[in-house]
Parts: C-alpha cells; structure tokens; sequence
C-alpha cells in the first residue's frame, strides 16, 4: 500500500475536506493514528488516471506554523518529515465563501514549492452570497490548476480527477522561478538564510535552496519560547530564539512582517478574481443564528436537543440493550443445554459470550451518541454548542464542546469519552477523558438502587423522603466532583500555556445522511476492533479469576443431601461456595484489610473486583457470594433480606446505613468500569493515561469513603 | 488611554486594526487569519452570555473572547 503515490488532501477547517476526500476514495478509509500523537490519520485508496494512489486526509489548519505536535501534523505530512510519506500531489481545498482566509495556506505551499492543486469548494454557497470568483483569474495568478467543486453533491470531481492525474503525471514538478509571492525584506532574507545552516532534520532531503528557506521561515514562525515543540533540533531553537529577540531590539516584528506580506498580496490581486457585493444579501445562517444565539430563545432550542440526546442515550437505547442482554443470555444458556455442566461449558457461556456480549452492548449508545453528534457537526451547530457554553465551561477549565461527551456520561462513559474526538486539543480531550467517569453513569444506578433500597427507610423522620432524597445527593455528588475534578486536573497535571479560544461557526449545511453513517459506523468499527477486544480479554480474565480454581465444592452434607436429584443447573449454595474459593474470592479476602476502614468485608471485595466487568455486575455477585444466584436483580427482596441479616463475625451487622453510605461513595469515585479504562487506552493510543485514571479514581474513592465512615462511627452513627 | 479595541465594537460596528497585542503564539494566529494592521474588522454578534464574540474579516467569520479581543487595537 505505501508503494501507491500519495495524494495529500489539506485545507482550513470547514471547507468539506472530509465530504471530498470520501468522494474521492468512497468511504473506505483507513483510520490510523499520527505516530505519538492521538491525532488520527485517515487514509483511503482512490482511482485516479489509471492507477491507484493513496489519499490521506491531513487535519485541517489555517497555517502551517505549528505550536504543538498536534498542529505540526500538517507539516510534516506535506513535507514528508518524522517517518510520513512524501505526498507526490497536494489536493489544497478552498472554501469558495473564505476565499482569501484560505488562499493563505496556498502561498504556504508555493513558498515550499510543493506540488498541488485547488479544489474550490462550496462554489454554490459562495454563489448564494452573491461572490463572484473567476477560477481561471485564480488559475493564471497563481499558476496552479483551479478547479471548482461542489463536494457534497459530487460536482466538479470529474475534472478534479482528470487535473489530479495530470499534475501526477508530471512527477517532480519544477517550482516557479520565485515561489515566494512576497519579498522579505532584507532583514528578514538574512534571517532566513542564517536559520537555513540550522534546520539539519528538519529539512527534509531534496529541497531547493529556496524551499529550505521556507521550512527555516516556518521554523521562524513557529517556534517559541514556551511552544510544546518537544523534538525540534536544540541548535534550531536557539537560532531562532537568536533571531526573535534580535529582531525585538531592533524593533522588527517578523510575525507581523511575514503575515502582513502574505495578506498585502493576497488583498492585491483578490480584485482581479473575487468581486464581492457592496451589501451581501442576509444569508440563511444569518437568519437560523437570530433563533439559535438568542439570549433565551437559543438556550431554549440548546437545552431542547440537549435532552433529546440525554433521552436517548437513557432511555431510547434501552430496548435494544435489553435485546443484546437476553441474546446472549440466550446464547449462553443454549450452549449449557447442549454441553452440560463442566468448565468448557461454563467458558463458552459465561468467557466468550459473556465477554462478546459485554463488548457489543454497548454499540447501541455509541451508535446513537454518533448519530447524534454526526448531526450537530455536519449541521454546524456544533460550534454553536461552543459558542453558547464556552463562558461557563471555560470556568473549570473545559473546552465548549466539551458539553456533549460531559452530557453522555450521565449514560455511560464509553461512549462519552469516545465523543471527546469533537475537540481539537490534545489537553482539551484528555481532560474530559480523565473526568467523564466521574459523571453518574447508568449502570451506577442499580448499585444505588440495591443499596438505598435495603438500607434506608422510605420515609425518614417529619416524613422525609430519605429514598428520593439520597438518590438525587448522589446525581449532584456525582456532577460536582466531575467539575471539581476537571478544575484541579486542568490546573496541576494538565496545566498548560493556557490557549485562547479560536473559534468559527461554519455555515449551517442540511445533514448528509450518508456522512452521518459514515461517522457511526466508523466509529464502531474502532470501537469494537480496538477497545472491544481488551473488553473481551478483561472479560475472559475476570471470569478466571471468578471461576477457578475449579476444585470440587467441599463436601458440604447438608448441601448435597438436599441437592439429590441431578440438576443442569448447579445449586446456588455451591456455586457461592465456589466462588468463595476462586482466586477471586481469594483476592477479595486479600484485600478485606485495606477495604475494611470504609466498612467493607471480604464478600463486598468479591462484588467490588466483579463489578470491574461492569459495575451493576456487583449486583449479581453479590447474589452469588450470598448463595442466592447469579439471576438476582436489584428490587430483589431475598437479596435485599439476606444483606440486611449479614453479620460480622462479633455478631454486628454489616449493612448499616452508614457502610452503604460508604460504599455508594466508592462506585460513585472508583473506576470500577474495564471498559473506560479500555476506551481511554485507546482514544489516548498509551497505558499512561488509564493508569492515571484509575489511581486517581481509586485513591480519591477510597480516602473518601474512609473520611465518612470512619467520621460516622465516631459520631456514633452504623 | 483612548484607543479603542475591538473588544469595545457594538454588533455591524467595524473598525480598522492599528495594532495587534497579546501573547506571541495568538497574536500570530490571529495575523495568519487575516487580523493584520490596516484590515477592516466588524463586529457580527456577541454570543448570548456575554462571551465569546464573532467578527468578520474580509468575508470570514471568527470568535475570539473579550479578553483577546481586547489587545486588538483599533486606529481612531
């Protein structure tokens, strides 16, 4: 496959990069990862001419210069620098309704004296607005083929592919004598020149003299004294921190000089193909914003679609969870009837299944979750979500879009921390990744339900509703230690040069439903090959741990008398028993020492380490523990006795309202979910993060849960 | 202290960019998307809190917030 020419699509954000590049290559993308960074690459094979080529989708910018890895993705993916291919064509897209904004970029790629072509998009927008662009003016100012698109309606492709083809067809292609549409001054020139003998890797081989001179401006321009630049060459940084505060002396301002060129051409020469109406008519985005930024009536519309996304996530995926749930239990208990009782059996039904059923699960709410966030991006109303939150987001530290992946951990945090990918930052995503577990999900709800129901009265005194009441303590608690989180891990492990906002609110587009699919099955596809198959591992190996070692149940009289006519299904006091005796029984008597200050004993260790499955499983272990059966619910009311009548063995009970108190705050705290630790592995491509998660979490649900029920037994309370 | 910024224009007010301040890395970014001395920048709308805000610059709309749009000084 990298034997095939590489085509390059690059262009600003918002010019319908994506829509073509799926043109071009029909939907069949490849989705990498960006070496060492979390920045994703998406590739695809597309016919152009007669052969095949390689299309790469680079992320999109309005520059080249770079401050951080994630934004040097753009360069290096055109230059062919840190191990990327060197495209043999760029494909520069140009949103007709920007035109100048993102001619920008092409005076960039002249200066490089790369090869490429425009594409100029969204022409019937521009038309709408009144724009009148001349392709062939651009074409003959410019001197690179110009062809005019309508992306989304596939217009216009037709001869991109015939003028892609030619321009691969001429190989190397030979600069204008100057690319450089803009003189720099002679300070400047000299400048250059000197950083030109620094560049060493990152000149890649086979530059002219003229382009090495644009790779040391966009050193020039990019590098900083506080960038996150990690591996330019230290002898180029000092040179161009030499040249910065030179410059500053002598009172030149290089940034400004080189942007103000760039612009000074481009207002020059936008006369000749750009004729723009002295009062543009009102556009529909206008009109659509007056409704939707309105200081009430866009809250209004906001906190309307907001609760449909929060609906569906809660309640219209529950049918089809239900439907996995009882497919595989199914399934399960079909291959029990056919292969008896016996431990290959129990791995099949309970291993495998078990762990494919709990990694397909959760496909109902990342389709829906995708739907739904395809919906806002590809309308444009996602920046608006943006627009509208970021004062308040931006107080603890988040990013605007934030809102959405925040939102979906109330459903479940799988999905949410998949959405994070709405944001651009690096920082912005880990930060939301590192908080969203925090959020009540919905499997916390049944855990909440056992407890609360068994352990607190209906109606407290003066007819409280003591029920009611903790339920919602635990939603709020829930909320506010996430945005507390995200305030102190925004400010201290996440601290960074703090980066201003920069945001555009695209035109609104209607929905292609196409796209949309296109994003959730995408989405999918990652979700079940990558983060699906640790789930699955984990699962297999909890169930291990839960199962074995297999020996035969001690000979327990009174269980086997009773126990006399042959059964498939083994007696509930035995498969207790055995899990007793599990390693991870064993593991839940291990930790009963460090558990037990937050008042729990070795049986609710048993239920904590089965909860890592998912954490309403906890109701179900705890089922087992006490012998009552795995097929236990949380309104269960044998269940519900029996942990009522659990004793300590100096005869106290171990429920008390208290101990619930304190366990409610542990899963409200741990990170008691494989499944988000194995999403965050694989949105952040590294073990770092989910370690970090996990031990924040574990530590934070422990001292907490400590404080409170060692502060209740001193107050006499449990 | 008369200069006015661009984070003191009221919606369709424009003004012409004297000077571009702030931090380095911004100021830049700002520049690269056409906020260069000598421009016309206009004021489209605040968003509803009160923050950020949406200019237009040679046809392009971007939202900045106050605080950066403060260091953008506008020439009498």
């Amino acid at each position: 496959m990298s034997s095939l020419p590489t085509v390059a699509l690059i262009g600003n954000p918002n010019t319908g990069k994506s829509t073509l590049f799926n043109q071009l290559t029909g939907g069949n993308a490849r989705v990498g990862n960006y070496p060492g960074i979390t920045v994703e690459r998406l590739s695809g094979t597309a016919r152009i001419g007669e052969r095949d080529v390689e299309v790469v989708d680079v992320p999109g910018c309005y520059s080249l210069a770079a401050r951080s890895p994630d934004e040097r993705v753009a360069i290096d993916a055109v230059l062919g620098r840190r191990g990327l291919q060197r495209p043999a064509l760029l494909v520069l897209v140009v949103d007709a309704t920007n035109l100048e904004r993102n001619l920008y970029l092409a005076l960039q790629l002249q200066e490089l004296e790369l090869p490429f072509i425009i594409a100029l998009n969204q022409m019937d927008a521009a038309g709408k607005r009144g724009l009148k662009i001349d392709a062939a003016a651009i074409e003959r100012r410019l001197g690179v083929a110009v062809v005019p698109i309508v992306a989304s309606l596939g217009q216009g492709l037709d001869t991109l592919r015939l003028q892609m083809a030619a321009a691969l067809g001429l190989g190397p292609r030979r600069g204008p004598a100057s690319p450089w549409r803009w003189e720099p001054s002679p300070d400047l020139s000299a400048d250059l020149d000197h950083l030109v003998g620094h560049l060493g890797d990152e000149r890649p081989p086979g530059l002219s003299p003229e382009a090495a001179r644009a790779v040391a401006l966009w050193a020039l321009m990019s590098i900083d004294t506080d960038d996150e630049l990690d591996d330019v060459p230290a002898s180029l940084r000092l040179a161009v921190l030499g040249v910065h505060k030179q410059a500053r002396l002598s009172g030149r301002d290089p940034d400004q000089e080189v942007a103000a060129a760039r612009y000074g051409f481009i207002d020059a020469c936008a006369p000749e193909f750009l004729d723009r109406p002295a009062k543009p008519p009102r556009s529909m985005t206008e009109r659509i914003d007056r409704v939707l930024i309105h200081p009430v009536l866009g809250f209004v519309v906001f906190l309307l679609i907001m609760f449909v996304i929060f609906q569906a996530l809660f309640a219209w995926s529950d049918p089809a969870i239900g439907l996995i749930e009882d497919t595989f239990a199914a399934l399960a208990g079909g291959v029990r009837q056919a292969l008896g009782v016996g431990v290959i059996a129990d791995f099949i039904a309970d291993g495998l299944i078990g762990g494919v059923g709990s990694v397909i699960v959760f496909l109902p709410q990342i389709i829906l979750l995708f739907t739904f966030i395809g919906l806002l991006e590809d309308s444009g109303y996602m920046a608006r979500v943006a627009f509208l939150m970021d004062r308040i987001m931006n107080r603890i530290g988040l990013h605007g879009r934030a809102f959405v992946p925040m939102m979906s951990g109330f459903a479940c945090a799988v999905p949410a921390i998949m959405a994070t990918r709405t944001m651009e930052r690096t920082r912005d995503r880990i930060l939301t990744m590192m908080v969203v577990p925090l959020m009540t999900c919905s499997a916390r709800l049944p855990v909440y339900t056992l407890i609360i129901g068994s352990l607190f009265p209906v109606e407290g005194p003066e007819g409280l509703p003591v029920q009611g009441l903790l339920m919602v303590g635990m939603y709020l608690f829930g909320t506010v230690t996430t945005l507390a989180a995200a305030a102190v891990i925004g400010r201290t492990i996440l601290k960074g040069p703090r980066v201003p906002l920069l945001l555009e609110l695209p035109a609104y587009h209607r929905p292609q439903a196409r796209s949309i699919l296109r994003l959730v099955s995408q989405r999918a596809r990652v979700f079940l090959t990558e983060a699906g198959t640790v789930i699955l591992v984990c699962t297999i190996a909890l169930w291990g741990l839960l199962t074995f070692p297999r020996e035969p149940a001690p000979t327990n009289m009174e269980a086997t008398a009773a126990d006399s006519a042959p059964e498939r299904v083994e007696p509930a006091d035995e498969a207790g028993e055995r899990l007793r005796q599990s390693y991870g029984g064993r593991l839940g008597r291990f930790i009963e020492p460090v558990i037990e200050p937050l008042g729990f004993d070795w049986k609710i260790g048993v239920g904590l380490i089965g909860a890592f499955a998912a954490r309403e499983v906890f109701v179900s272990t705890m089922g087992v523990v006490y012998g009552i059966g795995a097929e236990v619910d949380e309104e269960n009311a044998t269940l519900r006795s029996r942990m009522k009548s659990e004793r300590h063995l100096d005869g106290t009970p171990v429920y008390t309202p208290l101990m619930g108190l304190s366990l409610m705050l542990f899963f409200s705290l741990a990170c008691q979910c494989m499944s988000t630790l194995a999403a965050v592995k694989r949105e952040t491509a590294s073990w770092r993060w989910p370690t970090f998660m996990f031990v924040y979490m574990g530590v934070l649900a422990w001292v907490v849960s400590f404080v409170v029920y060692q502060a209740g037994r001193a107050m006499g309370l449990g | 202290m008369n200069e006015r910024t661009l984070a003191e224009l009221v919606p369709s007010q424009g003004g012409v960019i004297a000077e571009v301040g702030g931090d380095r890395s911004f100021r830049r970014r700002l520049m690269e998307l056409g906020l260069v001395p000598g421009t016309l920048v206009t004021l489209r709308q605040v968003a509803p809190l009160g923050d950020p805000l949406e200019f237009e610059v040679r046809g392009c709309r971007l939202s900045i917030r106050r605080r950066e749009a403060a260091a953008v000084i506008l020439s009498a």
